[in-house]
């Protein structure tokens, strides 16, 4: 077991078309929000620590594991990074039942069990996240915020070394979101896994992160404490970002 | 405007009313009797269904790869792939003799080995798996293209490696529409003609399959003609209900049922 303290770093540089991203980002047990305007490689950013888009260089370490170093010729398949990722519409399986979701996960783990057994670990997931009375629908028949729960739960079923969330709540109406956001902000706390997560919410970034880092044209450009970046906001896009009404009942 | 249509609508329905009626049942019946018929349906039957089998066993795995290819040539070759389709049968007929006939370029060779394909019933095989291939390969690349990627890179960060990605997620996710596809390619297989009649021959019981024999039946009585494609029509028509039926299903069980 690895017993290095929770930590991501990431060192990329990916051609994207219109731009380079080139960015660099520490992770620890504080969740990071990822803020830019629409293609400023936010997106690309996850996607390139995935392993889904192609490196021109990069470093990338989890804990005590080195996932990529192209200067050695490292570069760990996307299947054993363990990261979970959650895009924006949460990826469920849409022929598989919530509970052969979770159970896909966890087949896909070493360790060899039976599908009976692996049906039962499932089912005690979605319990843990109080979904065992929707075990046998499928993702058409949930709400967004019933997905939301259960992607993540498949996700947590794969014991994922840290977390990757794209606009977890965009895709939400804004009842689910508030509850979704609540939840998440409990999950990712007692977690402690380092935790990126992007968004275009201010509400998302002031409950569920604790730094923010702002991209722009796949550069990092500034990265901080909420405070601090609404402070002296580093982009125009920073600036209207944090200029939003503050939330009612959350201090910063 | 209703004139036209009207008789565009006459013009493809009345070929399909005389073939039903003309003659009357007695003598469908006696063309059925034929010698020439149940040779020809067995073979027509196993072939395309063969065929089929073939298209699906080699087409899925090169439509999920031509699906993800980012490389510029699979493009390419995805036209290249739907050429059998725009060219006529004859053309397909007369390419397959020049590669695998006895002085074709690779058949030489073949018939060295003391295997000659051309003029067999395995000759019919590979007439009907030329010419209807393309249309399973259609269907299956843009099933296999138009799954959403966010689910497959889900798929491999939750550590599905790709074989359990491929038949787990893509296989399940792109059935309906590979169905739909091998489903025209065995109408396809089953109607061949020119192609088979170049490169396998009309030789009853060996390579005369049903369209063939409708061909041969002409010559000798039109109402044996009108039987063997009346039972040509049945087969297609079933296959439209099935697939209207296929499709219908497709739609119900796609929208989401109340909480």
């Amino acid at each position: 077991m690895s017993t290095a303290p929770p930590h991501l770093s990431v060192s990329v540089d990916a051609e994207l078309g219109p731009f380079l991203l080139q960015a660099t980002l520490e992770v620890g047990a504080e969740p990071l929000a990822l803020v830019g305007p629409n293609g400023s490689g936010k997106t690309s950013l996850l996607l390139a620590i995935l392993g889904l888009i192609k490196l021109e260089r990069g470093r990338i370490v989890l804990g005590d594991e080195v996932l990529v170093d192209k200067d050695r010729g490292i570069e760990r398949p996307t299947e054993e990074r363990h990261l979970a990722y959650l895009p924006q519409d949460f990826g469920l399986f849409p022929h598989l039942t919530a509970v052969e979701n979770v159970a896909f996960a966890l087949a896909c783990s070493a360790l060899p069990t039976s599908r009976k057994e692996r049906r039962a670990q499932a089912m005690t997931w979605l319990d843990r996240f109080g979904l065992g009375s929707l075990a046998k629908r499928k993702p058409p028949q949930l709400s967004g915020g019933e997905r939301q729960r259960i992607a993540l739960a498949r996700a947590l079923a794969s014991s994922p070394k840290a977390l990757l969330l794209d606009e977890p709540t965009a895709s939400l109406d804004v009842e689910a979101r508030v509850e979704v956001r609540a939840f998440l902000a409990e999950s990712i706390r007692s977690l402690g896994l380092p935790t990126i997560l992007v968004t275009h919410d201010i509400m998302d970034v002031e409950a569920l992160a604790g730094r923010v880092a702002v991209l722009e044209k796949g550069r990092v450009v500034g990265c901080g404490l909420p405070g601090d970046v609404r402070k002296s906001p580093p982009t125009t896009f920073a600036s209207k970002l944090f200029c939003s009404p503050e939330p009612v009942g959350l201090d910063d | 405007m209703v004139g036209l249509g009207g008789t565009l609508l006459l013009f493809l329905i009345l070929p399909f009313v005389a073939l039903l009626l003309d003659g009357g049942p007695d003598s469908i019946l006696r063309g059925l009797g034929c010698a020439l018929t149940w040779p020809a349906m067995r073979l027509s039957l196993g072939t395309s269904l063969i065929s089929v089998g073939l298209v699906v066993l080699g087409g899925t795995p090169l439509a999920w790869w031509l699906a993800r290819s980012r490389w510029r040539s699979a493009r390419w070759l995805e036209i290249l792939l739907q050429l059998p389709v725009v060219i006529p049968p004859a053309v397909g007929g007369i390419a397959l003799l020049l590669a695998f006939g006895r002085r074709g370029i690779f058949g030489e060779a073949l018939d060295r080995l003391g295997w000659s394909p051309a003029f067999s019933t395995v000759a019919v095989i590979m007439a009907q798996v030329f010419v209807s291939a393309p249309f399973y390969m259609q269907a299956a690349v843009q099933a296999f293209g138009r799954l959403d990627r966010n689910l497959l890179a889900v798929g491999r960060s939750l550590g599905a490696s790709p074989p359990r990605l491929f038949f787990q997620v893509a296989l399940p996710l792109a059935r309906p529409w590979l169905i739909g596809g091998a489903a025209m390619t065995w109408a396809r297989a089953l109607g061949e003609f020119g192609a088979t009649l170049m490169f396998a021959g009309n030789m009853t019981g060996k390579t005369q399959t049903l369209p063939l024999a409708i061909y041969t039946a002409l010559e000798l009585d039109i109402h044996t003609a009108q039987a063997l494609s009346l039972l040509l029509v049945t087969f297609a028509f079933a296959l439209l209900l099935f697939l209207r039926r296929f499709n219908r299903n497709l739609e119900v069980s796609r929208k989401p049922a109340a909480p």
